[in-house]
């Protein structure tokens, strides 16, 4: 073929937000030879979205926290699915890896000794994410972009993997081809660490953009990996309602976090209705201790907004289906009501959250300083992912790493907020230095020509195809919407047996459908194209999330099945590990969760 | 509902043009939306970068009725769409296709400035102290999304394509941010007279009102900076100084 541009290095990074990139300064700082694959141009990827801020016990603020803790509220969060040696790490290196954004140029919110400032969110104990006012993704993607640019690392901008490489049983590479021309390239490597992020773009509501089609998620799974907790997928309780363009848009916890309140259209705050047992010893008992709370007594609990995603995003899903809901079909979030306490409340709210207050502004035109938001539950991460293991991130592929959202483990059934921007951080690092290790451990592989030239084949296809596929077939939008709408209402926050077969039923129909489909035009900067391909990977994942969804018979976390509304003990004791049997079909088993040591019984215990 | 025309410029670094397409606007649509609509009714190979759509990501950057806006924050509603609504790429770089443009310049750009350099740690566990009153300044210039409007209205670049001796308003705001760090201990005051051109810049604040973060580009990074070059280099004294100690 005569286009194929072919480039080597020891470690590939797929994926430019905050954990590919974590990963490519780690790798390129052990001395390897490292490329970096974006989707889109570097600094774009969804890091940027994220609010709230980065969880890490530093202690800044509230003294009393520290690893341990952090560790027990990861874990309750989670319902004891996670795995316990990646929250425990996680807790335990949080901190060090938001000091090392620091001193790489990030710039913080302070606190009034000069040191990082932390806040409250749902579900910790202590206030624990560093900040920068609500736009901390953003703090932290340009930090480690501005940083990595001067690391000696090639990145590869608007560039998608379509197959990994295999050698024998290692990766040993990645084909792709390049938005521009559309031209594919090889990628040599003696380690592959994805880091594509998740798969929101399967729902039809979501916080998420149009690169989130479970990309690394599918190349991994296609390798032969594993993949686990695919039933958890968390919609973020507050999401913008209307108008119906912006339906999904973020709403970052911290609103909550800095005081606002949920209310239904009687104008009762709802949450203080349902408290679950084991949040009932942290949750306040008043309105007023909550507000207390959220203006930093220490003496005070948090107010049951701050209770854990799931539970808040059914509590409000329990609203709008009781016929309380707002007029565009959310409920109500209002920072304005600070005003009642402080004097000063509308400066206050600009200074704290600035781009909600813009985001409103701009999109719904609501001045949030004045009126409540309309909100309601979002698709926004995916807790499931790669099984990989705790310490090193390595999949059981050899050579094939992941980290960050694509990756599963540390959040279990459900991740508390700021806990992925750490995640990131963390688990981005180890990757990138296990990579590098393992990396230098290769020989390069011989990569057969013949495969390259199939690959080459099954991309062009759908291009191929147009002339010749009949007018009325579904193109590549048709039938990712159709995907989208089946999952959203059938794989939704409320999931039932029966509709979640009825939707792998469909997805068996638009796998047919994609498997002819065609996408009119030539190679260059093609999104019809580009979709086509990228049907595949939603048409994976999101039979991976029904098929996860209804082995598992009951409800925890975010997964939330009304035919069985309680947890199970056998469940409990389980996750769901996904794999590609010999014949092409997905494989299901149940697998016993990871051991907690005593030493993390006991912290668990101590931080009940 | 009525349906709004559409002029899209389509093509590639050969040339092109407008092209026209009718869809339906709803309540609350952007144009982004509008954009999409056409790409999936009747132009699967239109070819739009974008990414977040909520204003944070700074993909998708475009001329809409002659004026240089993100796609995702222009609401149809401000639009007077009964004249229909033309959408053209950034004039300021290289076209790759319909309304996608090369904005690989810019991320050369950066890399020629010098980076971020530390003090180093206040306390002994490796951190530092600062104030909350020194770090809003440079936070104004951290919420730069990267858009590369500011880069688009630049006459310096527009008009006088002068990308080689001028980084442009965005990159004046990425130098200010690092000059303005409280840890920062590098200095770009040489390079920002000797190789980044700031002395282009005519202060006609035409990058200040297409920020879509309302950063004062001209007035709180541009016009700072070049004071610290005029007081580095014009400042009779200082240049008596430099002269006598021959540095």
């Amino acid at each position: 073929m005569a286009d194929l541009e072919t480039h080597d290095y020891d470690v590939l990074i797929v994926g430019a937000g905050g954990a590919g990139l974590s990963a490519a300064i780690k790798a390129s700082g052990a001395g390897v030879r490292v490329g970096v694959i974006c989707k889109s141009l570097l600094g774009k990827a969804h890091t940027v979205m994220a609010e709230g801020g980065v969880a890490a016990a530093m202690a800044n603020v509230d003294e009393r926290d520290s690893w341990k803790v952090h560790f027990a509220d990861t874990m309750r969060g989670g319902q004891y699915l996670n795995h316990p040696r990646m929250a425990e790490l996680h807790a335990k290196e949080a901190p060090d890896r938001v000091r090392e954004l620091e001193s790489w140029g990030a710039l913080f919110d302070r606190t009034k000794d000069g040191k990082i400032l932390q806040r409250n969110f749902g579900g910790h104990r202590y206030p624990r994410l560093a900040h920068v006012g609500d736009r901390t993704g953003l703090e932290m993607i340009r930090t480690l972009q501005d940083h990595g640019i001067h690391q000696g690392i090639n990145f590869h901008m608007e560039c998608t993997v379509f197959r990994l490489i295999k050698a024998g049983d290692r990766v040993a590479g990645a084909f792709c081809y390049e938005r521009e021309k559309g031209r594919f390239k090889v990628f040599r490597a003696g380690a592959v660490v994805l880091a594509t992020g998740g798969f929101g773009r399967a729902f039809k509501v979501t916080s998420n953009s149009w690169e989130y089609t479970g990309d690394g998620h599918t190349l991994a799974y296609d390798a032969g990996a594993e993949l686990v907790d695919m039933e958890f997928i968390q919609f973020h309780p507050t999401g913008m309602v209307w108008p119906p363009s912006v339906r999904g848009i973020l709403v970052t916890e911290g609103v909550r976090g800095e005081g606002g309140i949920l209310k239904n259209s009687d104008g009762k705050r709802f949450m203080f209705d349902d408290i679950p047992e084991n949040y009932r010893g942290q949750t306040a008992d008043s309105e007023n201790e909550g507000w207390r709370y959220t203006q930093g007594d220490r003496n005070a609990r948090r107010p049951p907004e701050l209770l854990t995603r799931d539970h808040v995003a059914r509590c409000i899903m329990r609203q709008i289906k009781e016929g309380k809901g707002s007029p565009h079909g959310g409920v109500y979030l209002d920072i304005a009501w600070i005003k009642e306490h402080l004097p000063n409340a509308r400066e206050h709210i600009k200074k704290k959250l600035p781009s909600m207050y813009h985001q409103f502004k701009e999109l719904a035109g609501i001045d949030i300083t004045v009126e409540p938001m309309e909100v309601g539950p979002t698709t926004h991460y995916a807790m499931g992912g790669i099984h990989v293991d705790g310490d090193t991130q390595m999949s059981n592929v050899p050579g094939l790493f992941a980290a960050g959202e694509c990756a599963a483990g540390l959040h279990g059934a459900n991740r508390l907020g700021g806990n992925s921007l750490s995640d990131l951080l963390v688990f981005g690092s180890r990757a990138g230095e296990y990579a590098a290790a393992f990396a230098r451990e290769q020989s390069p592989a011989a990569i057969a020509q013949q495969e390259l030239d199939r690959l080459a084949e099954e991309a062009l296809a759908p291009l191929e195809r147009f002339d010749s596929a009949p007018k009325d077939a579904d193109g590549p939008y048709q039938i990712q919407y159709a995907l989208q709408e089946k999952m959203q209402s059938h794989v939704g926050i409320v999931r039932l047996e029966h509709e979640m077969a009825e939707a792998l039923e469909t997805l068996e129909a638009l796998k047919a459908k994609a498997a002819a489909v065609a996408a009119y035009g030539n190679r260059e900067y093609n999104p019809g194209w580009h979709t086509a391909l990228d049907l595949h990977n939603l048409l994976t994942v999101a039979e991976a999330a029904t098929r996860a969804g209804i082995e598992r018979k009951e409800s925890r976390g975010a997964h939330f099945r009304e035919d069985y509304p309680e947890k199970s003990e056998a469940f409990a004791k389980v996750n769901i590990v996904i794999s590609k049997g010999a014949d092409g079909a997905m494989n299901l088993r149940q697998v016993p969760v990871k051991p907690l040591t005593g030493e993390q019984q006991a912290i668990i215990k101590e931080n009940a | 509902m009525t349906k709004t025309r559409f002029s899209i410029w389509r093509g590639d670094s050969h040339g092109g043009g407008r092209q026209d397409y009718e869809t339906e606007v709803t309540e609350g649509m952007v144009v982004l939306d509008a954009v999409h609509q056409i790409q999936a009714e009747s132009a699967n190979d239109l070819a739009v970068r974008w990414n977040c759509k909520a204003g944070k990501c700074g993909s998708c950057s475009a001329e809409i009725n002659g004026r240089s806006r993100l796609m995702c924050m222009t609401r149809l509603s401000d639009l007077p769409l009964e004249q229909g609504v033309t959408i053209d790429p950034m004039q300021t770089f290289p076209v790759l296709r319909d309304l996608v443009t090369d904005v690989k310049w810019n991320y050369a750009t950066k890399q020629r400035i010098q980076k971020f350099t530390p003090r180093t740690p206040d306390a002994e566990d490796g951190t530092w102290r600062i104030a909350t009153v020194d770090t809003e300044r440079v936070q104004e210039f951290r919420k730069c999304i990267e858009c590369y409007l500011c880069q688009d209205v630049c006459h310096v670049l527009r008009e006088h394509h002068l990308h080689d001796e001028f980084i442009g308003p965005r990159f004046m705001v990425y130098a200010a941010a690092l000059e303005m760090q409280p840890l920062d201990t590098g200095s770009r005051v040489k390079a920002l007279k000797e190789d980044f051109g700031i002395g282009y810049c005519n202060i006609t604040k035409c990058c200040t009102d297409v920020c879509p973060e309302g950063i004062k580009i001209t007035d709180n990074a541009i016009i700072p900076l070049k004071e610290r070059v005029a007081d580095e280099y014009y400042d009779p004294i200082k240049r008596l100084w430099r002269k006598l100690t021959k540095t």
